[in-house]
């Protein structure tokens, strides 16, 4: 196990070290202690390695992850994980506003809430919150699962492209071309794995699920009077 | 982008501490707002006694027999202590209006900051660090306060665009965002007979919540209608004689973090602002809603 000490060393430090770090490095854990709510937190790590952050971080933690694992023990601030390409974000706390925003891949888990935005312009990545999201979650989200053990907020969905969203609690309202759809054998399928590998004991029986309308994706001549 | 800060203690220990832990706070949010920065503390009211803060940008020849001009101008004793470009004047009695109206006739040039039993505003064009220290912000006692630094996009980088605005007798006003319909509501407001003395965005937003409450509203109402009326991004923290309120826009892309201990309740623009209080490690940590008013009073 190594470890970094943020407040003693500095954030560029950290980042280099990290980045640094070889498909086939021997130094495989790292903690990171002192954050001290820092901007940019193990950012742009590419390698399979695992740290773990020990406090709260501020904006863009673990943003453009690829392969690694970052645990956050402790809350997260805005964009937790965006743009991850692939690997495994935890996050024992809440997470503010558009976590997850952008990604392409991997899986984000969020422990407590997430606030508005949670998953904005998703492109693939899977995100999985313990507790409720706020507002515009999953707004023109492209690809990818958000699944949401508690409550969601206003205009969920909003613009959805084919992301697929799991709510198990209420939803305030759903955006634009969001409805709530069909639950087949293949959506309870990924939804319980996503549980599992969550570490969410939530059944995946209990979830709606929601996805677009399509009715946006062309223009309707039935709709020029609007414009 | 801007910066804010606010401190509400529940524990009247750390009273002594107040300026020393709001000015760590304010320096840590400087690179939000590197424009200039303000502070507006609350302590030591006086019973019978009014407290009005004045600037000037000649503080030395403005300030040098202001006490006794005053004095004269209405009639009551008047003591001034002063801190750089700013000096609080005490009034003995309810006579802040009488005294705005001398100190307009006196000294043209100089500005009312704040009046009110408690509150004190003290800011200035330059980085956190170097007006905290100006003022000795540090060396100050309080209940409580609020702090904000200014990444200027809607007027100029003057001391009269810094915050926190005075938006009536003990209370006060910082913003993080930036207001869409601060020309139309200034002009609507001055129709009224509203005086705005700046082009900057959230000096409307606070003459906005002034003239409310002086319509009859409370200021948890006059947040509320913010909510219909001001179009735009905001976070606001208001300040009053009790305590503080925060409210931030429907959209709520402006950051905020409330922190809440049995010592005092703390708000910051990021979490990076509250991680040296006490006992910040077990506190409940959260972030406002959207749209809701938060209010804490002693």
């Amino acid at each position: 196990m190594q470890t970094y000490d943020v407040a003693a060393d500095g954030l560029r430090g950290l980042n280099a070290t990290l980045q640094a770090q070889k498909q086939e490095t021997n130094q495989t854990r790292w903690e990171v202690v002192n954050p001290k709510g820092s901007h940019a937190i193990a950012v742009g790590l590419d390698a399979p390695i695992d740290v773990t952050v020990k406090g709260s971080t501020g904006y863009y933690c673990a943003g453009m992850n690829k392969q690694a694992t970052v645990r956050v023990v402790g809350s997260v601030g805005p964009g937790v994980a965006e743009n991850m390409m692939s690997g495994t974000v935890i996050v024992d706390g809440d997470a503010s506003q558009y976590a997850g925003a952008t990604g392409h891949g991997g899986l984000l888990v969020i422990k407590g809430n997430a606030s508005s935005r949670c998953g904005i312009s998703m492109k693939g990545i899977d995100i999985v919150v313990h507790g409720n999201i706020g507002h515009m979650s999953a707004f023109m989200a492209q690809a990818g699962n958000l699944v949401v053990c508690g409550d969601a907020g206003d205009a969920l969905g909003d613009s959805l492209y084919e992301a697929k969203l799991f709510v198990r609690g209420s939803v305030k309202s759903l955006g634009a071309d969001c409805i709530e759809k069909e639950m087949r054998p293949e959506h309870l399928e990924t939804l319980g794995d996503l549980l599992s590998r969550a570490g969410s004991d939530a059944r995946a029986e209990d979830f709606r699920r929601y996805g677009s309308a399509r009715e946006l994706y062309n223009f309707d001549i039935d709709n020029a009077a609007a414009y | 982008m801007c910066g804010i800060v606010g401190l509400f203690l529940k524990d009247k220990s750390l009273e002594p501490r107040l300026g020393e832990l709001l000015s760590a706070m304010l320096i840590t949010m400087t690179d939000r707002g590197p424009d200039s920065a303000g502070i507006a503390i609350y302590g030591d009211a006086v019973d019978g006694q009014t407290k009005l803060t004045v600037q000037s940008d000649n503080a030395e020849e403005d300030f040098a027999s202001l006490s006794n001009d005053l004095s004269e101008a209405i009639g009551t004793s008047v003591s001034l202590q002063a801190n750089d470009t700013h000096a609080v004047l005490l009034l003995d009695g309810p006579r802040a209006g009488a005294a705005r109206q001398a100190l307009a006739e006196l000294r043209p040039e100089i500005r009312v900051m704040s009046d009110g039993d408690a509150i004190e505003i003290y800011k200035e064009v330059g980085l956190p660090k170097d007006v905290t220290e100006r003022f000795n912000l540090a060396g100050m006692r309080g209940s409580h306060g609020i702090g904000h630094t200014r990444m200027a996009t809607e007027s100029a980088v003057t001391t009269e665009g810094a915050h926190p605005f005075s938006t009536g007798a003990d209370q006060c006003l910082v913003h993080n965002g930036s207001l869409s319909n601060h020309n139309v509501l200034r002009r609507k407001l001055m129709r009224e007979g509203v005086q705005i003395g700046s082009m900057n965005d959230t000096e409307v937003g606070a003459a906005y919540l002034t003239w409310k409450m002086q319509n009859g509203a409370s200021l948890g109402e006059a947040l509320e209608s913010s909510l219909e009326d001001l179009d735009g991004f905001f976070t606001f923290v208001v300040g009053t004689k009790d305590g503080f309120g925060v409210v931030r826009d429907p959209i709520a892309c402006k950051p905020a973090v409330m922190a809440e201990t049995e010592q005092y309740v703390a708000f910051g623009s990021e979490y990076r602002a509250l991680v040296d209080l006490p006992g910040i490690d077990n506190a409940r940590v959260w972030e406002p809603e959207p749209a809701t008013v938060y209010f804490w009073s002693h």
